[in-house]
């Protein structure tokens, strides 16, 4: 199996009312990283809290072949957080436990692991994306760009199968822009990126998806994307 | 801001730093037991105990002088008390007033100092304090920061917007949303770490911290501190009625 | 008002202690009743409001005469969240308040904690609870919030008086008249404060019960009437209190503080079992007219 994020026909409605997603069709292959871009209210975030069971709508969301939906297992949402690495936008709710260690030896402690062993994980990761020396800091003593790479550590330790990170260089200065992209590419996992920034999208995605209005718009490369939506900052 | 401070401290690298946070919670408690039976006429006691405390101060490697002038803001609320006091023709018991709220403040503070929240925490946590209310304290130390700069931000922007004839009845309904505004903030922040707590696989407990290890020197540190003050309190010390 | 170490005597903090200790072990259950949660996952929302509530009170309320106001919070809290949640996120306060910021001591923690985590909370629900459907539900909302502020006060004083801190008279009636000032003060900033949550989310503010049988509204504010009352007078008036206990001649305040401990303990069970007796009787006979009605 191939496919690790298979959606058909996603609808959602807002408490409120609003039609927030309008029959979403969308795919995510083993490896492969898209972009997705859209309006802000477009929806983009609310499919992405679809993915790993944060929110239930009408349609079929499936995580590696395991059906996501209001009547799923505990097990079964257990496994598809674990596969489905989220990493929101807001790091100051991401990160909530007082030190570095501790939060991101929280997603491995969900799975079942001992103290001991997660805490082993979790300075692993810590390691992994450059964060090693941080693990007895307060989160709010980070910059945005170390938080951000303590939230990606966080989600890291759960072994997922995929990324969804959601903004993810917002507050960013360019070297820690830099910095994150090419933590990207090195990680093997499926990667869906939900981001304004063309730049980093095009470093890094093979595929982007358009959302407009609740649906998918179009679909192809980001450059395809970004000159037929006229995507860009420029003002010609 | 003041525990900002506080936590630059407590990360120093002393032999306080070192010690295990329950030696060092249990010999506060002790010292803070001893100070509040001590009976008003023992001078000598509480110059022991200073003592004492000075000791710590210079094993801790601590600033003396930002420590002394924190210890003083309890100095003000002790003050006035003392001066009613002394004014009602008690003058011993109006300095054992000033004296023991002092030095009493003045050893939570090097404790504190020598100590990162966290582990005080799990020091609370092995003297049986509920879990959930260790756990709700975590969470307000963690996004008192955060939340106070919000409130700071809402009260620049409020001081910049408002005109020098702005009537008290409308700045005070100002304040009111002020307020809303921030609870309707706080809220919605709790509502999304609620969903990040979901997205990592939250089971419905929060995990348990690895424990410290209580070695020698902690349980010979406590032995001292205990002694010590054992000896002051019973030896130079009446008991306070 | 945060009591610091060193002005209650032994006697006193021992047995605020040792009652806050059971009380906040109680609360801690209620609360996660009261929030519907079988498990830890409002921890972070209680976290988090206490964090609120300490980032409001940096919020100035202009109150004329180029003074500000503050909100103290604790009346808020047990209207959004529920009184046995408040108890706990005040008392949290309490302690970061304590060990962090040097605000009020260790050793009286009890009294602090009872003085505005229990009694202070619980004043500032009761009038919430018993008139807060109906027409006058601002009133109710004043009531509450200068009530829970002023009882706190209050009780402080009188812990400190009973530990010998001498307070003369005139010194004693100003110090009441801050209290209820600075009561009047946080109801008026509770008011529209909530009024400003509503607007936003009227889900926010909770709805309270359909008024039942009022035996522990009752019980619980004669006891914290009569306790108030009592103490302040026994406090500034030692040989009266001395003349009440036939037989005794020594002063209480030889007693040791174990007996002194016990006593204060033993009295206030007494009077919260009298007024719990008494309250059930008059809410069982009004039950009976009620049925036969």
């Amino acid at each position: 199996m191939t496919r690790v994020i298979d959606v058909r026909g996603l609808r959602y409605r807002y408490p409120d009312g609003t039609q927030a997603l309008d029959g979403v069709d969308f795919h995510l292959d083993r490896g492969e990283c898209v972009a997705l871009f859209g309006a802000n209210g477009s929806g983009k975030t609310t499919f992405a809290l679809h993915l790993n069971g944060l929110l239930y709508g009408e349609g079929s969301v499936e995580v590696c072949g395991m059906r996501v939906d209001a009547g799923s297992a505990a097990k079964v949402l257990a496994d598809v957080r674990a596969k489905v690495g989220l990493v929101f936008q807001d790091s100051d709710e991401q990160l909530f436990l007082p030190t570095v260690l501790e939060d991101v030896a929280f997603g491995p402690a969900n799975l079942g692991l001992a103290p001991a062993p997660a805490a082993e994980r979790a300075r692993d990761v810590l390691r992994q994306v450059g964060m090693g020396g941080a693990v007895d800091r307060a989160p709010y003593h980070l910059s945005s760009g170390e938080n951000r790479r303590v939230a990606l550590a966080g989600v890291l330790a759960m072994q997922p199968e995929v990324l969804v990170l959601d903004e993810p260089t917002t507050s960013l200065d360019p070297p820690d822009q830099r910095d994150l992209t090419a933590l990207l590419r090195h990680l093997p996992q499926a990667k869906l990126l939900v981001t304004h920034d063309v730049e980093f999208a095009g470093a890094l995605a093979t595929r982007a998806v358009f959302f407009e209005r609740g649906r998918v718009a179009g679909e192809g490369t980001v450059e395809e994307i970004v000159t037929h939506f006229r995507w860009s900052r420029r003002a010609d | 801001m003041h525990h900002v401070v506080l936590e630059r401290w407590s990360r120093g690298a002393s032999v306080l730093h070192t010690l295990d946070a329950r030696a060092k919670l249990a010999s506060l408690l002790i010292f803070l037991v001893a100070v509040s039976t001590t009976a008003p006429a023992s001078q000598a006691a509480f110059a022991a105990y200073a003592l004492l405390l000075a000791a710590a101060l210079f094993a801790s490697r601590l600033p003396v002088a930002g420590i002394l002038g924190r210890a003083a803001l309890v100095l003000p609320f002790s003050a006035t008390f003392a001066l009613i006091t002394w004014w009602s023709g008690d003058p011993m018991r109006a300095l054992s007033l000033a004296e023991k709220s002092f030095l009493s403040g003045l050893a939570v503070l090097i404790t504190m100092a020598t100590t990162p929240l966290v582990q005080l925490m799990g020091a609370l946590d092995s003297a049986r304090v509920p879990r959930p209310l260790l756990l709700v304290i975590q969470f307000l130390y963690r996004y008192l920061f955060v939340i106070s700069e919000q409130a700071q931000h809402m009260r620049l922007a409020a001081r910049c917007r408002q005109g020098a004839g702005s009537h008290g009845k409308a700045r005070f309904h100002a304040a009111a949303g002020a307020v809303g505004v921030l609870f309707a903030r706080s809220w919605e922040r709790a509502d999304g770490i609620y969903r990040a707590m979901l997205a990592r696989g939250f089971t419905g407990r929060f995990p348990e911290l690895l424990p410290a290890r209580f070695r020698w020197r902690d349980a010979v540190f406590l032995c001292a501190c205990t002694t010590a003050l054992l000896a002051v309190r019973l030896g130079l010390a009446e008991f306070h009625r | 008002m945060h009591i610091p170490d060193g002005f209650l005597s032994p006697a006193v903090w021992a047995t605020l202690d040792f009652a806050a200790v059971g009380s906040v072990a109680v609360a801690a259950r209620r609360a996660q009743r009261e929030l519907e949660s079988p498990d830890d996952r409002r921890i972070p929302l209680l976290g988090v409001m206490g964090a609120f509530v300490f980032a409001a009170q940096m919020i100035n309320f202009p109150v004329g005469m180029g003074t500000s106001g503050h909100l103290v919070g604790g009346a808020l809290l047990a209207m959004t969240l529920g009184p046995w949640s408040a108890s706990i996120v005040m008392t949290a306060i309490l302690i970061l308040q304590a060990f962090v910021f040097q605000d009020g001591g260790i050793v009286v923690l009890g009294a602090n904690i009872c003085n505005m985590a229990l009694a202070g909370v619980l004043a500032g629900y009761l009038p919430y609870r018993m008139w807060g459907r109906g027409r006058h539900r601002s009133a109710a909302i004043f009531l509450s919030a200068s009530a829970s502020v002023t009882v706190s006060a209050c009780l402080a004083l009188a812990e400190l008086q009973i530990s010998g801190v001498p307070m003369p008279r005139h010194l004693l009636w100003i110090s009441l008249g801050l209290f209820v000032a600075g009561g009047l003060i946080e109801g008026a900033v509770t008011v529209t404060a909530v009024h400003a949550i509503e607007r936003l989310n009227p889900l926010w503010v909770r709805q309270p019960a359909l008024p039942g049988p009022r035996v522990m509204a009752v019980a619980a504010i004669a006891a914290a009437v009569v306790v108030i009352v009592g103490v302040g007078i026994a406090s500034s008036l030692p040989d009266a209190l001395q003349n009440l206990l036939p037989g005794r001649r020594t002063a209480i305040a030889e007693w040791s503080w174990l007996h002194k401990a016990s006593a204060g303990l033993a009295m206030m069970l007494l009077i919260y079992a009298t007024c719990a007796i008494v309250g059930r009787t008059v809410s069982g006979r009004k039950l009976a007219r009620q049925r036969s009605a």
